[in-house]
């Protein structure tokens, strides 16, 4: 009974539903494990105890009263910059310590609807910007496979609370790869949902043109039915698509032979770990013995320039979003300045941390007058053809699959004083997200130890193929990866 | 590319952000090796391509102008630093 936090969530449901177990016992035993490992990892930035035992309370009387959806009772983590009603939300900041949300984002309201269990606010980078979660004004957290190494970012703390039992299944949020990059250092599945599959209502803004909401899960089926979950239009963001939505895991155990797999050969670069290309090798043979049409010859030209065209795109979109943080209105305040604009001044600059100065800089820049033709317009134009590259390319392909990251988990420490080396980190998620295609990062085995995660990318609003492809690797392999031992 | 000091002091005055001394020479040099990264888009051919600003096709999405529930005064000046009779209080803008 004390392990029931090692169980994936459609685990945890089966035997709610059985009455083995409770989700008040359930969420007991996610709680203690939070208490025994969370001072080495440090996945959360604030810990729900009650309000999870209360949602528990009332999950164990829908199981009760027969009317429970798969995430009834399951314990989730919720990435810090999603608002939650009454439950402080910080984005990773300063400047939002002490910000209590007046109201409920779209994905959190869908959670409570389907009966789901809150135990903690995940850590982050702040404002999403980062790729390794030590840009949190909270401090950084531990990978839970090796604790003196980062567990990738943003999403950060949503993925190792997964890898650790902290949480069955989270949510984090991916702008360029967010959620893929953190769930591959982590050992865990994680998904970016096409653009506008997910309502960003009453996620904290970044980028608004790249931003999503996406699940992350010990395997394949928890991460579809979060998505299932999350997923569908929501009028209060104009930008999210009214098409009918399916149950994604219907896409789950159907078999892949005459998938068409297209594997971009300006993915396999310098600065890919040999164990990195040795798992991502083995995992092509692998989709091949399903019956996979594996060409390794797909060539995405553009590849090169998604980098420069996100960290253009990206910044500039967040020195407009982040405007908003001037002391007035909500957020950390400094009124010793004298005057209006000196009190705004001083606010910022304490109240964000170094990277999101950085961030804001660079597309203010970008943005500036002299400039905008030369970054942002052209940044904006060779999006355009990283898109009508992949449109090309799925006209031939049904999916296209790649590393998620060039390297598995690195030290703490090892990059955050070297911003450009840091943005390295996503050059292989980077592409997908400025097309906004979506892409999943299911795990693919371990290199000196530590996880390395493949990357399945697939056409607009075409996850159920994704899933489906994803799924059969997982279980050719095997199913989820066991667990790390936190120590 | 390489930006000044008074480059720095500008994009950051535009950015209402106060920098220490410490922190202009430091930015200067951090946002300059970024740039450089960046110079190689400046080669790329776009003809006459469109930019993109979003991935979706969308254009003037509309809905109903209907009255709906929303926060209440106290809710929306719940989070706000220094509030007065209901109201958000603010510095004088105009000296």
């Amino acid at each position: 009974m004390s392990d029931l936090w090692r169980l994936t969530a459609h685990e945890a449901h089966e035997k709610l539903r059985a009455k083995e177990f409770t989700s008040i016992e359930l969420t007991r035993s996610v709680l203690d494990r939070i208490e025994a490992v969370e001072p080495q990892v440090r996945a959360y930035i604030t810990v729900t105890a009650d309000l999870a035992l209360e949602q528990a309370r009332e999950a164990d009387a829908r199981y009760e009263s027969g009317n429970a959806t798969p995430l009834t009772g399951i314990p989730v983590a919720v990435k810090d910059l999603i608002v939650t009603k009454g439950t402080r939300t910080t984005a990773g900041s300063k400047i939002l310590e002490n910000f209590v949300p007046p109201y409920d984002s779209h994905v959190y309201e869908q959670l409570l609807k389907a009966g789901a269990v809150m135990v903690g606010k995940a850590n982050m980078d702040e404002f999403a910007m980062g790729s390794s979660t030590e840009h949190s004004a909270y401090g950084p957290t531990h990978n839970p496979w090796q604790l003196d190494l980062v567990p990738g970012g943003s999403s950060g703390g949503s993925a190792a609370a997964i890898a650790a039992g902290e949480a069955l299944v989270s949510l984090g949020s991916d702008t360029g790869g967010s959620i893929r990059q953190p769930a591959s250092l982590c050992g865990v599945v994680g998904l970016d949902p096409t653009y506008g599959r997910v309502s960003r209502y009453g996620i904290v803004a970044f980028g608004s043109s790249l931003d999503q909401v996406g699940p992350i899960g010990r395997d394949v089926e928890d991460v579809a039915t979060m998505l299932t979950c999350i997923a569908g239009h929501d009028p209060r963001d104009s930008t999210s698509n009214p098409e009918p939505m399916p149950d994604f895991r219907h896409y789950l155990g159907r078999d892949i032979k005459g998938m068409r797999v297209g594997v971009p050969r300006e993915y396999f670069i310098e600065g890919m770990e040999e164990g990195v290309k040795e798992r991502i090798s083995e995992a092509l043979r692998v989709l091949e013995d399903l019956g996979c049409e594996v060409d390794r010859d797909l060539s995405l030209p553009s590849t090169e320039h998604a980098l420069a065209v996100y960290y253009i795109i990206a910044p500039s979109e967040a020195s407009a979003n982040l405007a908003r943080y001037d002391g007035v209105k909500y957020g950390f305040s400094d009124h010793s300045g004298g005057t209006m604009w000196e009190d705004m001044e001083r606010t910022r600059a304490e109240g964000f941390g170094a990277e999101v100065k950085r961030r804001i800089m660079l597309g203010t820049y970008a943005l500036s007058a002299g400039y905008y033709d030369a970054y942002y317009l052209k940044a904006q134009k060779v999006r355009t053809l990283i898109n009508n590259e992949f449109a090309d390319a799925f006209d031939r392909y049904d999916v296209i699959v790649t590393p998620t990251s060039p390297t598995v988990a690195f030290p703490i420490g090892a990059k955050v004083d070297d911003p450009y080396a840091m943005y390295l980190n996503d050059i292989y998620t980077l592409p997908s997200s400025v097309a906004g295609l979506p892409a999943i990062s299911v795990p693919c085995g371990l290199s000196e130890g530590l996880p390395v995660g493949l990357q399945v990318i697939g056409n607009f609003f075409d996850e159920g193929r994704i899933l489906q492809t994803a799924h059969a690797f997982e279980q050719a392999l095997g199913g989820a990866n066991t667990l790390p031992d936190v120590r | 590319m390489s930006l000044t000091n008074d480059d720095v002091l500008h994009i950051a005055r535009l950015a209402r952000i106060k920098l220490t001394g410490a922190d202009v020479d430091r930015f200067a040099a951090q946002l300059s090796g970024i740039l450089d990264h960046f110079a190689a888009l400046a080669a790329v051919d776009t003809g006459d391509l469109e930019p993109t600003a979003h991935p979706l096709p969308l254009s003037n999405v509309m809905r109903e102008d209907e009255v709906a529930a929303s926060l209440t005064r106290d809710e929306a000046l719940v989070n706000a630093p220094q509030t007065e009779d209901g109201y958000i209080r603010v510095r004088a803008v105009l000296e």
